[in-house]
């Protein structure tokens, strides 16, 4: 690379791919295992080289006994997963997005009161929350039901905020006070108007409470107790503990490797697909 | 600013100004108005959530924390003996400490590694940079429960390719799951899964910043360690304190890793962080009110943390 391509104030160009190089081996080499893992037998997993493949190639035996195992119960995990992280992003992002906007755009009596709560609502931790829902939700006799991990997972106060800072930044007054004049309901000029405006603001939301509660274990863990019921992460919890206490009768560690890949890759692929909206929505949250 | 960008007025001559939304309603009294009833019913359905999923179980872990229920006696009005048995308790007490050190050392650390990361990546302009991000990010898509197996994995004496490491010297494998080093183990699953992220935050803010400030800096003749230490730093300040208090927040809350390792290593106790603990009260000696009042506590210390330190990073950020 010549001098005149660099810009100003920049290291020698090595120096980066450097850190980064070094970088990318410690995040990707626990990844590389799982890849690994996944196409052996569970004798070869004790036996071969950790970070190398072993004697036989297992990967689509380990996915076929996968989703046989206990009666195909890790398929309903995978679209238990999917239905609750997808209704969860779905409702929440669009709860955020009418509240943001309702935030940055009008004026009502309680509003800075509520503005300045909601800073407070994203330091509330959320697994606080979750004990004393939980004791709410068994009284209402809604605990071990989908509900019970959809509505809590409803709540994104981040969300909220970080749609307004994007609504008050890139909508303008003007426009929304045209369509008024031109006598377009309040409703229709949020779905027409703000809603394609802001559209980087909502992707991102909605990525990232879909990887929250795609990735979420301690509120399933806590409401469900139905395997039927279980998400991804406490159904393979619940393998690797049987895995653990019968290690002699019924080894399934190489099927809590397998399903782990099979649970991790679908959201590497939304990442890869979805990667130039997150990544301005990232900068979003990051500016403020 | 919104209102640099150019008016969209129509063009049959209405009234030359129209009122500001925003301004307009103020004027009047506390009536409500079809402008200020429209904002409201925007907010509702958020507002409803808040109150069912934030407000009611905050308000009723305070309530439940006021009551003791035993056998004997049932439920029964203790007042604040919950919280003088809470602050006494050795175990969450422990807990707090225990969390309090991780965080102490894991997050400098990660915060570290993801801003010389991100001071990295943002002098890269090839399309290596595009790659690098991916990567980097990859380990946030990670359930943090297949995050904590997979290191518990690698760790183990069995599969793992780590513990033989001391072998090739003669020393016996290597125990990541025990002593002093499980506080470590634990750092490093956490500080695999988050480094990203916050990397990509901050280089995020690092795009943001005008360029002509480092040639400023350059013609003043500052090196690019300088540049990057005393402009590029200081410029995204912000986007570090936000990445730091998610951080603590989610530190503070520290239990899916614990919970996990824990089939690896029994050392981790039943209040091993505070989150385990009121979650074991909970659910493994059905003890709910003393459960609530730990939630309480640890919800209330959390939010205290987490505002005492942006209160503190934004006079630091006004007063330099």
């Amino acid at each position: 690379m010549s001098a005149a391509s660099r810009r100003f104030g920049e290291p020698n160009p090595r120096v980066p791919h450097i850190v980064m190089a070094a970088g990318m081996l410690y995040f990707l080499v626990p990844l590389l295992w799982v890849v690994i893992a996944a196409t052996k037998s569970q004798p070869d997993l004790l036996s071969s080289p950790a970070l190398w493949f072993g004697r036989g190639f297992a990967l689509f035996d380990n996915i076929g006994q996968l989703f046989r195992e206990d009666g195909g119960v890790y398929g309903r995990w995978l679209v238990n997963t999917a239905l609750y992280s997808g209704a969860s992003a779905l409702g929440a992002t669009l709860l955020a997005a009418f509240a943001g906007y309702g935030l940055a755009r009008f004026s009502f009596w309680g509003k800075g009161f509520f503005e300045t709560a909601l800073l407070g609502m994203i330091m509330v931790p959320a697994t606080a929350l979750v004990l004393p829902t939980y004791l709410i939700l068994s009284r209402l006799g809604l605990v071990n039901t989908a509900w019970a991990v959809i509505l809590p997972s409803l709540l994104s106060p981040f969300g909220a905020y970080l749609i307004r800072v994007y609504v008050t930044e890139s909508v303008p007054v003007e426009l929304i006070d045209a369509a008024r004049v031109d006598r377009a309901s309040e409703l229709r000029i949020f779905w027409q108007i703000v809603v394609p405006m802001i559209r980087p603001a909502i992707v991102t939301v909605f990525l990232f409470t879909l990887v929250a509660t795609w990735n979420n274990y301690f509120l399933p863990l806590v409401m469900l107790s139905d395997a039927d019921l279980y998400p991804l992460t406490v159904g393979l919890t619940t393998w690797f503990n049987t895995a653990q206490q019968e290690a002699g009768t019924r080894v399934l560690f190489n099927l809590v490797v397998t399903g782990s890949l099979v649970a991790i890759v679908p959201l590497i692929i939304a990442f890869v697909l979805l990667q130039r909206f997150w990544r301005s929505g990232v900068g979003t949250g990051a500016l403020k | 600013m919104t209102r640099a960008l150019p008016r969209t007025a129509p063009e049959d001559g209405g009234a030359p100004r129209r009122p500001s939304i925003e301004r307009a309603p103020r004027r009047g009294s506390r009536g409500v108005t079809a402008h200020s009833l429209a904002g409201m019913l925007f907010v509702l359905p958020f507002f409803l959530v808040v109150v069912a999923f934030l407000v009611v179980p905050l308000g009723f872990a305070l309530y439940l924390s006021f009551f003791t229920k035993s056998l004997v006696l049932g439920s029964r009005f203790s007042g604040l003996d919950g919280y003088v048995r809470a602050f006494t308790d050795p175990l969450l007490l422990d807990g707090f400490l225990r969390v309090l050190l991780f965080g102490a050392v894991q997050i400098p650390i990660m915060l570290g590694i993801a801003l010389a990361g991100a001071l990295a990546l943002d002098a890269i302009t090839t399309r290596f940079a595009v790659l690098y991000r991916l990567f980097a990010f990859m380990p946030y898509a990670v359930p943090a429960v297949i995050g904590a197996l997979m290191w518990g994995f690698l760790y183990s004496k069995t599969f793992g390719p780590f513990s033989g490491v001391t072998s090739l010297f003669g020393g016996d494998p290597v125990d990541f799951f025990g002593g002093p080093l499980l506080l470590v183990s634990l750092g490093n699953i956490v500080t695999w899964a988050w480094t990203g992220y916050n990397m990509i935050v901050m280089y995020s803010a690092l795009q943001g910043v005008p360029r002509e400030m480092y040639e400023a800096a350059v013609l003043d003749g500052a090196s690019p360690v300088q540049i990057a230490l005393r402009v590029k730093v200081p410029a995204i300040r912000q986007a570090i304190s936000l990445a730091a208090i998610f951080t603590v927040i989610g530190t503070m809350q520290f239990f899916t890793e614990p919970q996990i390792m824990a089939r690896f290593a029994p050392q981790i106790s039943a209040g091993y962080t505070p989150n385990l603990y009121a979650y074991n009260q909970a659910f493994a000696y059905s003890n709910f009110n003393y459960s609530a009042t730990i939630s309480f506590t640890l919800g209330f210390v959390v939010f205290v943390v987490a505002y005492a330190f942006v209160f503190v990073s934004r006079r630091r950020g006004a007063g330099s």
